[in-house]
């Protein structure tokens, strides 16, 4: 996984509530294999028309197709559990999502990827959306160690992570390797959960 | 000890241990489908086994045809959709996970199969790689829906981490109107506390009107939890519960059934027990209910009108009702009984079992359809049980479409979609844009609902017709 350390990019203000993960990747498209081709999938039925053609969508046109974050509304993420979203955003070179809440299950998704889902106050997340708007094509930064994101105006808004979370991210770590070194705890685990409950297993069901 | 809610008991007896502020679970059941090729890649990729192939089930059901299946996998037309069964399949075999594929005699949806099978027991924690895994809460089970990512942690760990959510208890009391369902039940709580209502919390159903409900018809409201944003909803286990599992294929036998028993009958949560968070519905306020909108929701008593954004105050949620009526093409004030359909599905996760069936099919025989209508049962077990009932040829006579089971049109993955501005009435869970297809419009509705509208060709008050 790739680390996330510090971004400056430019940022693309969503102004829209519930961005569900059904519109960050339709779902015909999930039967694609992770790569390059997700960056076209990214938002597909609201960048493109039926006949395959461009619409005004702002992710098609400078400066937004050069986006690096996403400033949202509450709740973005919700719905499916689907992790093509996540390739969709991360392919298209989004590499973090700021909004006042998220789906559970993206929010999950995104810290596997080396995507960072940060949450700011809904009235923080407004303003930076309403500077973005008078300035498109503006900057934000985002400090992960110093849990800090700088806006246009150059304030600077402090979030919370979770620490495992936030150290995960800033070394690109593999959770199978960090839960692999529990291996022992975890057969200890099953022995007892077993032993505790004869009823579980093929052994159970034959009788 | 303290009072316990059975969240609290399941979390605590699938605990491992702590790390850093995040605890490792022990997962007893973990559910694939054919997205969870992703997963498989990325095990494959990392050159990592799967810990316990036995505790990990695969099914086809997302990409499955709901006709024409004589000739198997090999006879879908798309390629690509032909290749995520078949890939699937071959993934399922070569790591020696069970497999539900689209030539097994109880193939049919994940969420569906399980608790026919007895896979789902109460007590357990099951993930599974799709959003409404929520629907196994119903057994009195953790039941989490999971990314690739995290399901292929699973498959190479059996754990899973996790920080511990918030707790929420939903009391609902009181007997439910003629004509209202679960399905009524769940879209009138999303109604009421939002699509992001339950955000960060695992949710308890409990009251009167749960205890009353069958256990599909709990199903069916555990299903819909990730649509209030809770990633968990479940129902302590009573005797339904126990009545249901017993004798089914993988549920424990003999002794092993009697020590099982004494077990979950100390999971229901304690006197006394209390939650971050209280929600309380009264059952006799629920009527026939319908989505107008583009989330569960935007929900109302099918007797309402669609509501006018000019009269709403917040702004943001003006301009989110403006922008549902926009890809709805719906007239604020509009009677929602005046909302006309070019299709209806019944099916899915959320109303593909037996008892949904039934009572489509007690509509069904009030008419004939008037609009092309697909009568899609989640398993091959439903199936089964529909014919012998006669339930088929009901359907048939009333010119519903009687199709072969699978998710279908509720996520529109397997080539069966609505066209571009097509409105349909759907038993289904989200009526997101583009969800039944590009451009499609969906109204969520009851199984007696949708049939209703089936035979009337616009969204219809069952208790009209069946009274």
């Amino acid at each position: 996984m790739q680390p996330f350390t510090t971004l400056t990019a430019i940022a693309v203000p969503m102004h829209e509530a519930n961005i569900d993960t059904n519109q960050l990747c339709p779902t015909r498209f999930n039967k694609v294999p992770r790569g390059p081709k997700y960056r076209e999938i990214l938002f597909y039925d609201s960048r493109f028309r039926p006949d395959g053609t461009q619409t005004e969508f702002m992710l098609n046109a400078s400066p937004y197709d050069q986006s690096g974050v996403i400033v949202a509304d509450r709740n973005f993420g919700c719905g499916s559990s689907r992790e093509t979203a996540v390739y969709a955003l991360y392919e298209f070179g989004i590499r973090c999502v700021i909004a006042p809440s998220f789906g559970d299950i993206f929010a999950a998704n995104c810290a596997k990827n080396g995507l960072l889902a940060l949450t700011l106050p809904e009235e923080e997340c407004a303003a930076i959306r309403r500077q973005l708007q008078d300035k498109p094509g503006a900057k934000v930064s985002v400090d992960l160690a110093a849990q800090t994101v700088t806006d246009v105006a150059g304030k600077v808004h402090k979030f919370e992570i979770h620490e495992v979370r936030k150290r995960c991210l800033l070394e690109g770590l593999d959770d199978i390797a960090r839960t692999q070194q529990y291996a022992e705890r975890i057969a200890g685990f099953e022995k007892g959960y077993y032993k505790d409950r004869p009823w579980l297993g093929a052994a159970a069901r034959q009788s | 000890m303290s009072p316990q809610s059975i969240f609290e008991k399941l979390w605590n007896s699938h605990h491992i241990l702590t790390d850093e502020g995040e605890s490792l679970m022990y997962v007893d059941v973990a559910l694939a489908q054919e997205n969870t090729l992703h997963a498989f890649t990325a095990l494959e990729k990392a050159k990592r086994k799967v810990l316990h192939p036995q505790q990990i089930y695969a099914f086809t059901d997302h990409y499955v045809p709901t006709t024409g299946r004589a000739k198997g996998p090999a006879g879908i037309p798309d390629a690509g959709i032909r290749n995520m069964v078949i890939d699937m399949q071959d993934m399922a075999k070569k790591y020696g996970v069970t497999l539900f594929g689209m030539a097994h005699r109880d193939q049919g949806i994940m969420h569906i199969v399980p608790p026919e099978q007895g896979i789902i027991q109460p007590g357990l924690f099951v993930i599974g790689n799709d959003s409404h895994t929520s629907t196994h809460g119903a057994f009195g089970c953790l039941a989490y829906g999971v990314g690739a990512s995290e399901f292929a942690h699973v498959m190479a760990t059996q754990a899973l981490w996790q920080r511990k959510p918030k707790a929420m208890r939903i009391t609902i009391d009181g007997k439910l109107g003629f004509g209202v369902s679960a399905k009524d039940v769940i879209l009138a709580l999303i109604a009421k506390i939002g699509v992001d209502g339950a955000t960060g919390y695992a949710m308890e159903y409990a009251g009167s009107t749960i205890a009353a409900l069958s256990m599909e018809g709990r199903m069916t409201i555990c299903n819909m939890s990730i649509e209030a944003g809770g990633r968990v909803g479940l129902i302590a286990p009573d005797d339904k519960t126990y009545a249901y599992v017993e004798g089914r294929q993988y549920a424990p036998k003999g002794k092993a059934w009697q020590q099982a028993l004494d077990g979950w009958r100390a999971l229901a949560t304690d006197a006394g027990a209390t939650f971050d968070k209280e929600v309380t519905l009264d059952a006799a306020s629920i009527a026939p209910t319908a989505t107008w909108g583009v989330n569960p929701s935007q929900a109302l008593p099918v007797t309402g009108v669609v509501p006018d954004p000019a009269g709403i105050k917040d702004p943001q949620q003006r301009s989110e009702y403006e922008t549902a009526l926009e890809y709805m093409a719906l007239r604020p004030g509009m009677g929602l009984q005046d909302i006309k359909l070019d299709r209806v599905f019944i099916g899915s996760c959320t109303n593909g079992r037996i008892e949904d069936l039934r009572a489509a099919a007690e509509v069904a025989k009030h008419g004939r359809a008037v609009v092309p209508t697909w009568v899609v049962p989640g398993s091959m077990s439903v199936m089964r049980q529909a014919e012998a009932e006669g339930l088929d040829k009901i359907f048939i006579k009333a010119g519903f479409e009687w199709r072969d089971p699978g998710c279908s049109m509720c996520t529109a993955i397997n080539g069966d979609y609505l066209q571009p501005g097509e409105r349909c009435a759907s038993t289904s869970n989200r009526n997101f844009r583009n969800r039944q297809g590009p451009g499609g419009r969906t109204h969520l509705v009851s199984p007696a609902m949708a049939a209703a509208a089936a035979i009337k060709g616009h969204l219809t008050d069952v208790r009209e017709i069946l009274k």
